[in-house]
């Protein structure tokens, strides 16, 4: 454990850019736990005499067009986007990661299939897909979760199948067959250890991915539906509003959008350093 | 030159599995969308004889292999549906918005191409120089933008705040007409109608929206570039070429350039589909009279055949564009086709 | 010399910036080069030889800066000279060629244009005579059918052939140096010894200094006049080559010389004793090994008529309704039909060029491939019977193990070396007490000698001997019959070499272990085997005790390998005429 503490103060000390990442992930993680019980308003509340007012000291961010505290909304949306993002890219990765992994070591027929199936996803232009999707399975949380981790699915399906053919006839795999380990102990304890550094950087970028694309499903009112605080939504309501110049509805929960993709792509390059052993002096 | 035509001709043909497996999806998704297909793709107007009609016409009394087989014969025949907020064919409307979206997302990726490759290729060059760190600044920066967000923001910069752009209110001010109608670009055919005033505004129109897509695909092609073209200044065949004293012109064009080109050329097929997707997007910000638009419209009025006639243009439009990438890449590599 | 030598390195020293600061990469080396000399600079990985050589063609990487001494090529410094000025000497006056062949040419560019590429550079061709003058260089080159072969494409061509085509690069401009840095290795022993036969004789024909950088001290002996030897970044002793070897000056290069197997050295003299890092053996182990060995009756190992064939996979698309030419065939054969038997405690030696059939063979024994037909009789058991894919589960698994070629490859990079070595204990005999796998550890650990604190690294924080001697722990953790070695050494340092198969020796007495011992290098199975199997496309072409087959081979292809091998007799030195073969 010790030495698990060590070589991540070593990480952290090599790249200044990978603290502040870091850093920024533990604030929207606390955000998105903690935050519906620090909003200063409740993010719900509208009230007709306060709306469209600019930022000040009693609402940091203004309010909109419904008199909603727009500081509330943003930190309530991001328990929102976080939870979709997370629960779609968790289902991409285990599904995607166990059937390029299974293709990729076995080949054949196995990797045919697989291949053409992710092949078929991706002929679709992705975002296109999710919209098809969500449009026939209908407007809710759980839909857009399975459109974002179907369009995500061959992204890793793709990595893991590429990471493990590579490998798959290298020389440890073989000694582990002279060691009596059967088929699937070496994919599940010699190979996948060996592929979790790259697919790591993929979690990572791909979580971005899936915060934007839920915020573009909800930007064309294919998403979460009002008056849920979500930033895609928020950005929506506030895009009429821009053009004459109330500009804080749609611009912080865009920039907050922005900067937690933004922390996830960070993100992605230090969880590398951490899990990538060759990085150990 | 006799197998590179095979080769190409194999490419088009494992082209049609994609064609194939789009269709069935698209298929599924048209009798898993709410509602009565028969409804739908009768349009607006049908009463119940007609969608009585309608229904045997496509089967949906029959097994699903039948029912397959005549979606696919309609689908060949052009019959896409009718469209229920316009009582119009989906292909006449998909047609007719087409150019729009294609003017708009070619001008952006050759923004994007313009700009993104020369300084990948500085970035590579000119290693931990300010151009590489502007390279990687942009890169991570340009992954995370949210296209509707870019958007707004410079349509907020630009419009209201400098008051540079005209009103995004789609592709011509108010005050102008469209050009006659050869292809639907409204830049090529304003120049060919010789009309210098359309096509400024028309170009006028054209710069924010086109911006925003461009930004969006700038990232992943310059982060490509740069790592491609690390790669082949870092390899062997470039040190033989140095160590022949070859000017660093042909080393960089010749033999750097060339191969890293290749993967360049395989992001940029990925760089369109993610395109495609952003279109909506900026359709929406802008008002853009195109095929996005078009979709939300017709999402919003539940107008299920013109859906799923958006997405399977799109999806055809994607195998095309991939296809046509593919073609080059044989042509160009002559490695291609050798671990089959 | 009375006049300044051709090239003339003075003093020079580099540094490299890396991840733990500045590393001096070359300290202080000084050598000279005649007109028309060969030199060759000798060393093992990290003695700098190659940095040498960059710095005199100025293609040091970006890290590298020479932070003192100068290099001197005809007058010119090029320690100091421009980039440009760099550029007209490259190519034109001094040419390189590298290893990996086929990675240093432009993989989607014809090799003819590459060809011209240089020759236009310099001014020596122009449009229109460019093509003809890169044919006529092809064919200097023994290129066959160089018209044809001048729009073929890299991955077309064998590794001999590329580097053919690199020396034609190289060579095309008339240059009055060329630097040869390690260009046969990863090429067939028959392929470097046509490689650099074709190279003395271009370079001979044209006088020009040549400058060969290599590891192999006989390769060294038979094409180079003087010789430089390198340690650790510094130069160690430069003699002409009879002297080098008759009276080797620093004990380097005693070390070096004693450690590259010859036709008559023996294991013993590879390295002194103790330096496998081992205590040496006690008085009784000595007595036990000095008398007869057992009589080995017992039949260990038999192998009957085993055929190995692989699909060809067809490179032209078949429309379904063509014919298949008759003469073209849809199988490759790599193992032909061959036989042979083993006795217990006997070391044989399975000796052949790449493509042999000698890996695949040594696959199908230690069952990681199933053989198309004939059997394999191992301790009595037809163990072709049971499929590779569950043969991890059978009892014989323990009983036939094997060390791999790259010790690299072979350990997964995310285990220590512990957990590395202490997989076969958990998965063939079931130890599940961590106490007493550790306990296990340590004692194969000891055995090979490797140091108790680098159990804990992983694979790269150790060195190439450090690695193979992991890799050989794991295989006999198990204390198998038959332990199959592929080529254990054909990666490591020759000094590195001499102590590995020292430990291998010393090992297979003490555990009474068989061995099969796979390689390419003659020299290095006669060390270790008492028979030798001679493989040439899949088929055995001779056998018998290693000592007859080196020194009297009756077979045509084994004289050709024979003959193929750089070796050298020191006693033969003192006339260097005969020695060079």
């Amino acid at each position: 454990m010790r030495r698990h503490l060590k070589h991540l103060r070593y990480v952290m000390g090599e790249n200044p850019v990978t603290v502040f990442a870091f850093s920024l992930f533990t604030l929207i993680l606390f955000l998105a736990i903690f935050g519906p019980w620090i909003t200063p308003y409740d993010p719900l509340a509208t009230e007709a005499a306060n709306t469209l007012k600019p930022p000040s000291w009693d609402h940091l961010f203004g309010t909109d067009h419904l008199g909603r505290d727009v500081f509330s909304r943003v930190i309530a949306a991001t328990r929102l986007d976080l939870g979709i993002a997370v629960s779609a890219v968790a289902l991409s990765f285990l599904l995607g990661s166990a059937l390029g992994c299974s293709a990729g070591f076995w080949g054949g027929w196995t990797d045919r299939i697989v291949g053409r199936f992710s092949d078929t996803i991706m002929a679709f232009p992705l975002f296109v897909l999710a919209m098809g999707i969500v449009a026939a399975m209908g407007n809710t949380v759980e839909n857009i979760i399975y459109a974002t981790a179907i369009i995500n699915l061959p992204f890793y399906a793709r990595v893991a199948r590429a990471e493990t053919a590579i490998r798959r006839n290298a020389g440890f795999v073989h000694a582990a067959r002279l060691t009596g380990s059967g088929e699937v102990r070496i994919l599940a304890t010699q190979l996948f250890p060996n592929i979790l550094p790259p697919m790591m950087v993929q979690i990572s970028l791909n979580m971005g991915w899936a915060i934007l694309n839920a915020a573009g499903l909800s930007f064309i009112g294919l998403g979460v539906r009002p008056p849920a605080a979500e930033w895609g939504i928020m950005v929506a309501e506030g895009a009429n509003y821009i053009v004459s110049g109330e500009w804080w509805l749609a611009i912080f929960p865009g920039a907050a959008l922005m900067l937690a993709v933004f922390c996830f792509n960070l993100l992605g390059d230090g969880l590398r350093d951490l899990v990538d052993p060759l990085r150990r002096t | 030159m006799g197998s590179r035509l095979i080769q190409v001709g194999r490419r088009l043909a494992q082209a049609l599995p994609s064609v194939f497996g789009v269709i069935v999806i698209s298929f599924v998704l048209t009798r898993a969308l709410p509602g009565d297909p028969a409804v739908y793709f009768a349009g607006a107007m049908a009463d119940e004889e007609s969608i009585e009609q309608v229904r045997r016409a496509l089967g949906l009394d029959r097994t699903w292999i039948e029912q397959f087989l005549i979606y696919v014969g309609n689908l060949a025949n052009g019959d896409w549906g009718m469209s229920l907020s316009t009582g119009r064919p989906v292909t006449e409307e998909l047609m007719q918005r087409l150019p729009a979206s294609l003017e708009l997302t070619l001008l952006g990726l050759g923004l994007a191409v313009a700009v993104a490759v020369p300084l990948g290729v500085l970035a590579a060059t000119r290693p931990d120089s300010w151009v590489d760190h502007l390279c990687r600044l942009l890169v991570t920066a340009g992954v995370s933008l949210p296209t509707f967000f870019t958007g707004l923001f410079l349509v907020y910069i630009f419009y209201y705040l400098l008051g540079w752009a005209p009103s995004p209110l789609g592709r011509l001010d108010i005050l102008y007409l469209s050009p006659p109608q050869v292809t639907g670009f409204y830049v090529i055919d304003s120049l060919i109608a010789g009309d210098g005033e359309t096509l400024g505004a028309a170009l006028a129109q054209l710069v924010l929206p086109a911006a925003t897509l461009g930004l969006f695909a700038l990232a992943p092609i310059a982060r490509m570039t740069r790592a491609a073209m690390l790669g082949a200044l870092g390899s062997e065949f470039v040190r033989t070429a140095r160590a022949g004293g070859l000017s660093s012109a042909v080393v960089l064009g010749t033999y750097a350039f060339r191969n890293a080109a290749l993967p360049v050329l395989t992001t940029l097929g990925m760089v369109f589909s993610f395109l495609l997707g952003a279109n909506v997007l900026v359709e929406k910000v802008f008002s853009w009279p195109g095929i996005g638009s078009f979709a939300i419209e017709a999402l919003v009025a539940s107008d299920y055949a013109a859906v799923q006639g958006f997405v399977l243009a799109m999806a055809l439009l994607f195998v095309c564009v991939n296809l046509a990438i593919d073609v080059i890449l044989t042509l160009v590599d002559p490695r291609v086709g050798l671990d089959e | 010399m009375a006049t300044p030598p051709f090239l003339d390195i003075q003093g020079l020293s580099v540094d490299f910036k890396t991840r733990n600061g500045m590393v001096r990469a070359i300290d202080d080396v000084s050598l000279q080069l005649a007109k028309g000399e060969v030199l060759g600079i000798v060393g093992e990985s990290g003695s700098g030889k190659s940095v040498t050589a960059y710095t005199v063609i100025g293609l040091l990487d970006e890290a590298g800066s020479p932070v003192a001494g100068s290099a001197t090529f005809d007058g010119i410094k090029v320690t100091e000279a421009s980039e440009a000025g760099l550029r007209d000497l490259r190519g034109r006056e001094i040419s390189m060629i590298f290893q990996n062949p086929r990675a240093a040419l432009n993989p989607i560019r014809m090799v003819g244009r590459q060809i011209e590429d240089v020759l236009k550079r310099h001014g020596l061709a122009t449009r229109q005579n460019a093509k003809s003058k890169a044919i006529e260089m092809l064919e200097k080159v023994k290129i066959v059918e160089p018209e044809m072969r001048y729009s073929s494409y890299p991955f077309e061509l064998s590794g001999g052939m590329c580097q053919r085509v690199m020396i034609a690069i190289a060579l095309a401009c008339d240059p009055r140096l060329l630097i040869a840095d390690e260009p046969t290795t990863g090429l067939d022993v028959t392929t470097q010894k046509a490689t650099m036969d074709l190279v003395r004789e271009l370079t001979r024909e044209r006088n020009m200094a040549v400058v060969l950088i290599t590891h192999d001290l006989g390769m060294a002996a038979a094409y180079c006049d003087r010789i430089v030897v390198m340690e650790k970044g510094k130069v160690v002793e430069a003699a002409p080559v009879a002297q080098l070897f008759t009276q080797p000056a620093h004990p380097y290069t005693r070390k070096l010389i004693a450690a590259s197997p010859g036709p008559n050295s023996e294991l013993s003299d590879l390295a002194p004793a103790g330096a496998d890092g081992l205590p040496p053996p006690s008085a009784e182990i000595i007595q036990v090994a000095a008398a007869a060995p057992p009589p080995r009756s017992e039949k260990l190992l038999e192998v009957i008529d085993l055929v190995k064939e692989f699909p060809i996979r067809r490179q032209r698309t078949r429309f379904p309704w063509s014919k298949k030419p008759d003469d073209e065939p849809s199988v490759f054969r790599a193992v032909d039909g061959i036989s042979f038997q083993m006795k217990r405690g006997e070391s044989l030696g399975l000796v052949g060029e790449s493509g042999c059939g000698k890996s695949t063979t040594s696959s199908i024994v230690t069952r990681l491939l199933d053989p198309t037909s004939g059997d394999v009789i191992f301790d009595g058991t037809n163990i072709t019977t049971y499929p590779a894919a569950g043969f991890a589960k059978r009892p014989e698994r323990r009983k036939i193990q094997m060390v791999f070629q790259d010790p690299t490859d072979s350990l997964n990079p995310r285990y220590t070396a512990a957990a590395s070595i202490a997989e076969p204990l958990k998965r063939l005999l079931g130890i599940g007490d961590r106490r007493e796998i550790g306990e296990r550890v340590r004692e194969l650990a000891a055995k090979v000698g490797l140091p108790e604190n680098l159990l804990e690294r992983f694979p790269h924080q150790l060195s190439g001997g450090q690695k193979a001697r992991v890799g050989i722990a794991r295989a006999i953790a198990v204390d198998p019959l038959l332990l199959v070695l592929d080529e254990p050494t054909s990666a490591l340092d020759v000094s590195v070499q001499a102590v590995v198969l020292q430990l291998l020796d010393r090992l297979k007495r003490d555990m009474g272990m068989s061995y099969i011992f796979v390689s390419h290098d003659l020299n290095v199975v006669r060390l270790l085997c008492e028979r030798v199997i001679v493989m040439n496309r899949g088929r055995i072409v001779e056998t018998g005790t290693a000592d007859d087959v080196l020194k009297n081979p009756k077979e045509a292809y084994t004289r050709t390998l024979v003959d193929a091998i750089p070796h050298f007799e020191p006693a033969a030195m003192a006339a260097p005429e005969a020695a060079i073969s």
